[in-house]
């Protein structure tokens, strides 16, 4: 059952990155992933992978969760990696007809791999410790700045919440309905491309006229719960700076700090 | 002072029809009351429910909630406060992902100081039996366990009374004694107002007052055992009678002396070893 | 014979931290003709085990055999075997998605390879009558626009215009009035007498399994725990409740009468008939 893998699954717990205030780990997240692509050396990436192990170890995060994670993208990563290795100019070490492997291009394809594995990890390892709605709480605070320019953050950050309540709710209906078209005789196997795609329509329409009634019938519960926007709402789950969250600074910097050496320098 | 009152009120859904879902209704709820109101489809009583929380208003009329009118626009956060309102489909009244968030959402509305908000969602979980599943994902959770955490939810604004449109429509009978079970408690120990919208005799027994609701009018006002013994006007409705009330009065039709206040089957048992 | 299962397990999400066996071993045969019915607490396995009857589901270990087909064989014609078999899915309004309701019939229709206009029409018409909706003027309506009620009848009729030789009903009454309910109930009866179908009911009305139907299996925890006429079965109410169900109410007045020495026939199947059963004894009681 889809319902069970929750996209960016969060594992509750209580380690030092469970507890740290979301807005730190956006900030890092989206550090990390712009220094991920600075790296350009084996020793950056051992240092990357080094720093990515401590995390794991210090969220208690389970492995086979970090592993299930790197699943839907295994396709993509195999064909990063084939693509260096075959398209990238250089020193030829195997070659068969037209098609040729050179040193340069295995190791492209070999680094490009690791980046996007590391991208991977480094993404999921926010969305399993931090819960969908302190994650939407960051980002509504850090695109407040922004409200000057008319960006609706409030706005914005409850979309974002209601999406990720409804996401397994709504895979498991499009599933339920596939089944009901189905047990009428409709298939969503053969035919072209043209073919299949209105053979969707007996699975669209219905998802999305029930979309509708949701939100219709969403708006109506949370008018009753006295929801009129964001003026004047409290959090339950405050976001505070502590003591914890300065020193995540810290080991923030410090770590930009080394990735950006270990690029310009020789080792 | 009573605590709702509804004052010759009717309803239409829009300006030039002449159908009125609603008319010329005159009801009064008092505090602390298990008022249960039942009706075949059509006969507008989820219209009714949406009138008690000021999320519509009478066409004609005047809903008044503890001397507030719904017409009232300065007062519709107050009544929403003091009214909260359970909805028949568990999933579309649930916003965050996480039990105690979505508990959360209501106090969150209405500015309370979180360290206050976290006190309400705790005793809301613990009142409705959900503390232990606080961190679980909401749509992990049973039918049953949705309208609890829902409840909870409305019993974290600390309500003065909670309306139910026909919460366990879409039940399962675990998830429908789930949430008859937690209502009845909330009105018996904490004296929170019910009124109970259904179309299920059987979750009505622990009502005070029972009004059925036919083409927009209360046809019928009365306790529960007095409601069960028109057997007739309820069949006529096309709604259910209990059992044990249809059995009395069909064996008094047959002639057979029965006491026709009999409504569980213990009673009918010892009943009729009595007769025999 | 319409349906055998056996040794029937099914196990969902099999290799990952999520795997459940949702069938354990399960074997049944259900007769030509016979209307029977499936009753078990929600996650019994009620909903896993039927979607194989119409290939919906392919069993991890055992067989199950439509009549004659064998969901398992990978060479199976699931449009044959969906030609034999209907399935109305539980809240089946959810499914509709064409402009009118000629359209929204024909659906399923359509899809098994029906083309000829004329004939699609006719069975549209036969199939809108058997749910007691008029062809005239239902035909060109947007279902969108039809009340719960009768959107649910369409629905209904999209599978019967296929004229299934099996069909298949999860919680039919699911959200339903008592009218609506009574209505549903009533049609049940009349199609299985008319067309003689092999009815599969799954249902958590325990009052709706006792009226309907011939046999009842009684599942808890992916298992058939129990087989038999709804009489027989519904005498065990202590074993019944244990696993979460109900008995229904006459019925329990009946078994505790029965226990207390007082001689009411078992047989009996309504309200009236118990009602004439007790009047019976309270008259041999008053003879002088």
């Amino acid at each position: 059952m889809i319902k069970n893998i929750t996209v960016g699954q969060y594992i509750p717990g209580d380690s030092f990155i469970h507890n740290l205030d979301p807005r730190i780990k956006i900030i890092f997240t989206a550090f990390f992933v712009i220094l991920l692509f600075m790296v350009n050396k084996l020793s950056g990436y051992i240092f990357i992978m080094a720093f990515l192990v401590l995390s794991i170890y210090i969220s208690r995060i389970p492995l086979k969760f970090v592993f299930r994670g790197l699943k839907p993208i295994v396709f993509i990563i195999f064909i990063t990696i084939l693509a260096n290795a075959l398209f990238t100019p250089g020193e030829v070490i195997w070659s068969y007809g037209i098609i040729s492997i050179t040193k340069e291009g295995l190791w492209s394809a070999l680094l490009m791999g690791l980046r996007l594995i590391f991208l991977i990890i480094g993404t999921s390892l926010l969305t399993f410790t931090t819960s969908p709605i302190m994650l939407t709480d960051g980002i509504e605070y850090l695109l407040k700045p922004f409200r000057r320019i008319g960006v609706p953050a409030h706005e914005i950050a409850m979309m974002m919440t209601i999406a990720l309540r409804f996401i397994p709710t709504l895979f498991e209906e499009t599933e339920k309905i596939m089944k009901a078209q189905m047990a009428r005789g409709a298939d969503f196997e053969s035919g072209n491309f043209i073919k299949r795609i209105k053979n969707l329509i007996p699975i669209l329409i219905p998802l999305f006229i029930n979309a509708f009634r949701r939100a219709d019938e969403l708006a109506l519960a949370m008018e009753s719960r006295c929801y009129r926007g964001g003026e004047n709402r409290t959090r339950m789950k405050e976001l505070k700076f502590t003591a914890k969250d300065i020193s995540a600074l810290l080991i923030m910097f410090a770590f930009a700090v080394v990735i950006i050496l270990n690029r310009f320098w020789k080792w | 002072m009573n605590f709702i009152e509804v004052k010759n009120v009717s309803f239409r859904y829009s300006e030039d029809s002449e159908d009125f879902v609603i008319k010329d209704l005159n009801l009064v709820i008092k505090k602390g009351e298990f008022v249960a109101i039942i009706g075949p489809n059509g006969s507008g009583k989820s219209t009714l429910a949406k009138l008690f929380n000021a999320l519509m208003v009478p066409s004609r009329g005047d809903v008044i909630v503890k001397g507030m009118n719904t017409r009232d626009k300065d007062k519709i956060w107050d009544i929403r406060k003091t009214v909260g309102l359970v909805f028949q489909n568990p999933d579309n009244q649930l916003v965050a992902s996480i039990v105690e968030e979505d508990v959360a959402f209501g106090p969150e509305n209405l500015g309370i100081p979180p360290a206050e908000i976290r006190q309400r969602v705790e005793n809301a979980l613990k009142a409705v039996g959900m503390y232990n599943y606080k961190d679980f994902a909401v749509h992990l959770l049973s039918g049953g366990q949705k309208q609890r955490v829902a409840i909870a939810g409305l019993l974290a604004m600390l309500p003065e009374c909670i309306v139910l449109d026909e919460p366990t429509a879409m039940l399962d009978p675990v998830g429908r004694k789930e949430v008859i079970n937690t209502v009845t408690k909330l009105n018996r120990e904490k004296g929170i107002t019910v009124i109970y919208i259904t179309h299920f005799m059987d979750e009505t027994l622990a009502a005070d007052r029972i009004l059925v609701m036919d083409n927009g009018r209360i046809v019928l006002e009365d306790t529960p055992i007095n409601v069960f013994k028109r057997i007739e006007l309820l069949k006529g409705l096309n709604l259910d009678v209990p059992p044990m009330v249809e059995l009395a009065y069909l064996l008094n039709k047959e002639g057979v002396p029965v006491n026709q206040n009999i409504i569980t089957i213990d009673e009918m048992v010892n009943e009729i070893c009595q007769l025999l | 014979m319409s349906i055998v299962v056996k040794n029937l397990t099914f196990i969902y999400n099999e290799g990952s931290p999520f795997e459940t066996k949702a069938l354990d071993d399960v074997s049944m045969e259900i007769k030509e003709g016979e209307i029977v019915g499936i009753i078990g607490h929600t996650g019994s396995g009620k909903s896993t085990l039927v979607q194989h009857f119409n290939g919906l589901l392919r069993p991890t270990k055992g067989n199950v055999i439509i009549k004659g087909m064998d969901i398992s064989d990978k060479r199976i014609n699931l449009r044959e075997l969906r030609k034999k078999v209907g399935f109305i899915f539980q809240y089946p309004e959810y499914q509709i998605f064409e402009e009118t309701v000629l359209k929204e019939v024909s659906f399923g229709l359509k899809n098994i390879g029906m083309d000829d206009e004329r004939g699609l029409q006719e069975r549209v018409k036969e199939a809108l009558e058997l749910v007691d909706l008029d062809y005239e003027s239902f035909k060109d309506k947007s279902p969108f626009l039809l009340s719960g009620g009768e959107k649910r009848r369409v629905a209904i009729a999209s599978i019967l215009a296929m004229k299934p030789e099996i069909l298949i009903m999860d919680e039919p009454t699911a959200g339903l009035d008592p009218g609506g309910r009574n209505f549903i109930l009533s049609k049940i009866r009349e199609i299985h007498k008319k067309y003689s179908m092999t009815i599969v009911l799954v249902s958590h009305s325990m009052e709706e399994v006792y009226e309907l139907t011939d046999r009842v299996f009684v599942m808890d925890k992916g298992r058939i725990v129990m087989e038999g006429s709804p009489k027989i079965v519904f005498k065990n109410q202590e074993f019944l409740e244990s696993i979460g169900l109900g008995v229904p109410q006459v019925v329990q007045l009946v078994n505790r009468l029965r226990g207390k020495g007082i001689d009411v026939g078992d047989d009996v199947l309504s309200i009236y008939e118990l009602a004439k059963d007790i009047k019976r004894l309270y008259l041999r009681g008053r003879k002088p």
